[in-house]
C-alpha cells in the first residue's frame, strides 16, 4: 500500500470515472449503446439481493400466517432497521476498500458513554449524546489515520480497536457501576425527549412501528444519493478501486477513507443511542460479533471484499432478507437449533447469485 | 457528476421531506410508559380456554448444556399437556426484545421469558401483557416479574443461592475464595459472586472466557499458583467446574473446588471427591413448570406462587445424594 504521508500529486482536472455499476452502462465511451431495460437492470449490484429478498419474502408468506400481518412486518422490519443502518455505512467503507470490525462493539461503547454520563453523572441526555457522538467520531478517525498512516491492512488495525473497546466496555462498566449493565436511564433528565428522536414508535393502522424503520429508510436513501451524487461518493468508488490510480488524479485518499471510518462510528452512535433510550439501558457485552453481520448484509447486497464495487441499497436489502429470515423463522415455528444452518445456507446462495450478475454485469460492459 | 437538474436536487430533498412528514405522527418510549414504575399493567385477564401455543424467549442458546435441560423441560410440559411450545433464545437483550415482539405478533396462547435484563425487556413484556397474553418470568428477573404484569416467576435468586454456597464453604473452614466468571456481562453470574462473597468473606474474581477450555484452566491454574492462600474454588457454570479441577491438580493446589450447576463431569468430579459440592438450581422445573401454570391460568384460572417467586433451588448435590441423580443428568433432565 502507499504511505499516506507524500505529498498528493496536483489534482487533475477531473474527478475519476466511477467504477460503480451505478453508472448506466450507457455512459461511458467505451461502452455499447444504451440497452434494454433488462440489461440495465441486470448490471446492477444490488440484483441479486433484490431478487433473494422477493424469494425469502415469498417463502415465508406462504409458509407462515402471521409473517405478513401488519404486527408481522412491524417485527421483521425493527430486526432489520439497526442492521440496515449499520450495513448501509459499512458498505460505503467496503466500497472505498477497507473493513471496520469495531463497529459492532462501537454500538454497545458509544451507548455505555450516554448511560454512564446520563445515569451515573447526573448529565442531560443530549448532551451525554453529544459526547457519545464526538467519541465515536475521534475512534472513527483514529482508525482511519491507523490505517493510511502505518499501511496496516484495516481488518488488522479495526480488530485492535475492536478488542480495546470490547475491553474498555467490560472494564469500565464494572469498575464504575460494579455489575456489568448500566440502567436507569429512564429516569435521566432529556430521557423522553431524546427517545422521542431515537426510539420513538409510529402508529399506523394501531400497530406501531418502530421509527428506527424510518431512520433506516432516510439513512439509506441518504447514503445512496451521496454515493452516486456526490464527488465524495465518487471519490469512495475511486479510493477502494484503485488507491495509486486515485491519488494519481488528485483524490485526497487519506481524507476520504478517514472520512469513510467516521461514518461507521457515526452509524454505531446512531444504533447505540436507539439501544440505549429504547432499553433504558446498556449491557457491557453488547454488539459483539455483529459487525460480520453488518459485513454479511453489505456482502449479500452486492458489495465487494476488495472494494471499488458496491451498492448502499443493496446493503440494506441485505439487511432486510436478514431480518425477514431471523423472524420468519421464528413465525414458521421451525426448531431454533437450526438456525445458523439457514443464515449460512442464506449467505452463501446470495454471495453466488450476487457472483453470476457480476459476472455477466462484466460481459455486458466490455 | 456536478451538474444539478431540477428532478435530481428535489430527490436529494426526498428523504428530508420523509423524515419530517414522520416526525410528526411519532410518539416516544417515555410518552408509552411514563415513569416505568407507575402504572403498573394487572395481568391479562384469565379467559376461560385452551392453551395450544406456548413461546418460550430466553437469554441462553440451547446448545448450552445448562439451557438445554430448561427446553427440555418446556418441550416434555408441552407434550405432556398436549401444548406446542417454541423455545427461542438470544443473549442479545436487544435481539431477545425483537423475540418476544414476534411470539406477540404470532398471538401465542402464553409467554415464558427470562429476563437478565429486565429494563432492556420491559416494553416488549409488558406489549404481551397488553395484548392479553399471560407470561411467566423463569430464571433471572424475579425483582420486575410482578410489576411488569407477569403471572409467576420460576427461578432461583442468584444472591441467594451465591450466599449460601459461599456459607458452606465458610462452614467447611476455608479462608480464601475464588469466584470464577465465566461469561462477561452475564449479570446473574455477577450476582452469585457478589451473593459469595457476602456468605464468605474475602473473595477475588477471575474472569475466563467459557467458550476457550484450554484458556479457562491455564487461568485458572495460574491464579492459583500465583496466591497460594487460596483454599476454595467456586465456579458458576458445571463445564467451568472440570476446568477449575483439572486445574487445581496441576497447580498443585490445596483448594477445594465446589460449582453452580451440574453435569457429567460434575457428577464424577463429587463421587470421586474432588469436588466438594453442586448447588442445583433445577433447572428442568424452570422450563416445566411455566407450561403447567399457563395451562392452569388458562383452564381455571390459577395462579401460583401468590406474587412471590416459586424458588427451583439451590439444592445441593454432594457425594451423599449424587449417586440418586447421576442417571437423570444423562436424560439431560437434571
Amino acid at each position: 500500500m502507499v504511505s499516506a504521508t507524500g505529498t498528493p500529486p496536483p489534482r487533475g482536472s477531473s474527478e475519476p470515472p466511477s467504477r460503480g455499476s451505478s453508472e448506466p452502462p450507457s455512459r461511458g465511451s467505451s461502452t455499447p449503446p444504451r440497452r434494454g431495460l433488462l440489461h440495465r437492470l441486470l448490471v446492477r449490484p444490488e440484483i441479486g439481493a433484490a431478487l433473494g429478498a422477493l424469494l425469502v419474502f415469498a417463502f415465508f408468506s406462504l409458509a407462515t400466517g402471521r409473517f405478513l400481518s401488519a404486527l408481522g412486518v412491524a417485527t421483521w422490519l425493527d430486526d432489520a432497521s439497526t442492521l440496515g443502518i449499520m450495513a448501509v455505512a459499512v458498505a460505503l467503507l467496503m466500497i472505498g476498500g477497507e473493513f471496520d470490525l469495531s463497529a459492532g462493539v462501537m454500538t454497545a461503547s458509544t451507548a455505555l458513554v450516554t448511560a454512564l454520563l446520563a445515569t451515573r453523572w447526573g448529565w442531560n441526555v443530549w448532551p451525554a449524546l453529544v459526547v457519545s457522538l464526538l467519541f465515536a467520531l475521534a475512534v472513527g478517525a483514529l482508525n482511519g489515520w491507523l490505517v493510511m498512516r502505518t499501511g496496516l491492512p484495516s481488518f488488522i488495525v479495526t480488530l485492535g480497536t475492536f478488542l480495546a473497546l470490547q475491553g474498555i466496555n467490560l472494564g469500565v462498566t464494572r469498575q464504575i457501576t460494579g455489575t456489568v449493565q448500566v440502567s436507569g436511564m429512564r429516569s435521566a433528565a432529556g430521557y423522553s425527549s431524546a427517545g422521542s428522536v431515537f426510539a420513538s414508535t409510529v402508529d399506523i393502522g394501531g400497530t406501531r412501528y418502530q421509527s428506527s424503520v424510518l431512520w433506516w429508510l432516510a439513512l439509506t436513501a441518504i447514503a445512496a444519493v451521496v454515493l452516486l451524487r456526490t464527488r465524495f461518493g465518487n471519490r469512495t468508488f475511486a479510493v477502494g478501486g484503485s488507491l495509486s490510480a486515485a491519488r494519481a488524479v488528485g483524490v485526497p485518499a487519506v481524507r476520504t477513507k478517514i472520512l469513510l471510518f467516521m461514518t461507521t462510528a457515526g452509524a454505531a452512535w446512531i444504533v447505540g443511542s436507539m439501544n440505549v433510550l429504547r432499553f433504558a439501558g446498556v449491557q457491557a457485552n453488547q454488539g459483539v460479533g455483529l459487525e460480520f453481520q453488518y459485513i454479511i448484509a453489505a456482502v449479500v447486497g452486492g458489495c465487494l471484499l476488495t472494494g471499488g464495487y458496491g451498492s448502499v441499497i443493496g446493503a440494506s436489502i441485505g439487511a432486510l432478507i436478514f431480518g425477514m429470515a431471523r423472524q420468519g423463522i421464528v413465525f414458521a415455528r421451525w426448531n431454533n437449533d437450526w438456525f445458523m444452518l439457514f443464515l449460512g445456507v442464506l449467505l452463501l446462495a446470495a454471495v453466488l447469485v450476487n457472483n453470476a450478475f457480476a459476472k455477466r454485469a462484466e460481459r455486458v460492459r466490455r | 457528476m456536478t451538474t444539478k437538474s431540477t428532478p435530481r436536487r428535489l430527490r436529494r430533498l426526498a428523504p428530508w421531506i420523509a423524515v419530517a412528514a414522520v416526525l410528526a405522527a411519532c410518539s416516544g418510549p417515555a410518552s408509552e410508559t411514563p415513569t416505568a414504575q407507575t402504572g403498573t399493567p394487572s395481568p391479562a385477564p384469565a379467559a376461560a380456554g385452551a392453551l395450544h401455543n406456548v413461546a418460550v424467549v430466553t437469554h441462553g442458546s440451547s446448545g448450552d448444556a445448562f439451557w438445554n435441560v430448561v427446553k427440555n423441560g418446556a418441550e416434555a410440559a408441552g407434550k405432556d399437556l398436549g401444548v406446542h411450545v417454541d423455545y427461542q433464545a438470544s443473549g442479545d437483550p436487544a435481539q431477545q426484545a425483537k423475540l418476544i415482539d414476534n411470539a406477540v405478533a404470532q398471538h401465542v396462547d402464553g409467554l415464558v421469558v427470562s429476563m437478565a435484563n429486565p429494563q432492556a425487556l420491559q416494553t416488549s413484556v409488558r406489549n404481551a401483557v397488553t395484548a392479553g397474553i399471560p407470561v411467566v418470568t423463569i430464571n433471572s428477573g424475579e425483582s420486575a416479574s410482578a410489576a411488569l404484569g407477569a403471572i409467576g416467576h420460576v427461578g432461583q435468586s442468584e444472591e441467594l443461592a451465591g450466599q449460601q454456597a459461599g456459607k458452606r464453604l465458610k462452614d467447611a473452614g476455608k479462608t480464601k475464595l475464588l469466584c470464577v466468571i465465566h461469561e462477561a456481562g452475564n449479570i446473574g453470574a455477577a450476582q452469585r459472586c457478589a451473593g459469595a462473597t457476602t456468605g464468605f468473606g474475602v473473595t477475588t474474581t477471575l474472569q475466563v472466557d467459557i467458550n476457550n477450555p484450554t484458556d479457562a484452566q491455564a487461568r485458572i491454574k495460574g491464579a492459583l499458583e500465583s496466591d497460594p492462600a487460596i483454599d476454595a474454588v467456586l465456579t458458576l457454570n458445571s463445564q467451568i467446574a472440570a476446568r477449575a479441577v483439572a486445574g487445581a491438580g496441576e497447580a498443585h493446589s490445596k483448594a477445594v473446588v465446589a460449582t453452580f450447576d451440574l453435569n457429567s463431569d460434575v457428577v464424577d468430579a463429587l463421587r470421586a471427591g474432588t469436588l466438594l459440592f453442586a448447588i442445583d438450581q433445577q433447572q428442568y422445573e424452570q422450563g416445566y413448570l411455566p407450561i403447567v401454570m399457563l395451562r392452569l391460568y388458562k383452564s381455571n384460572a390459577n395462579t401460583l406462587g401468590g406474587g412471590t417467586p416459586i424458588q427451583t433451588g439451590p439444592a445441593f448435590v454432594d457425594k451423599g445424594n449424587v449417586e440418586a441423580i447421576a442417571k437423570l443428568i444423562g436424560q439431560g433432565t437434571r
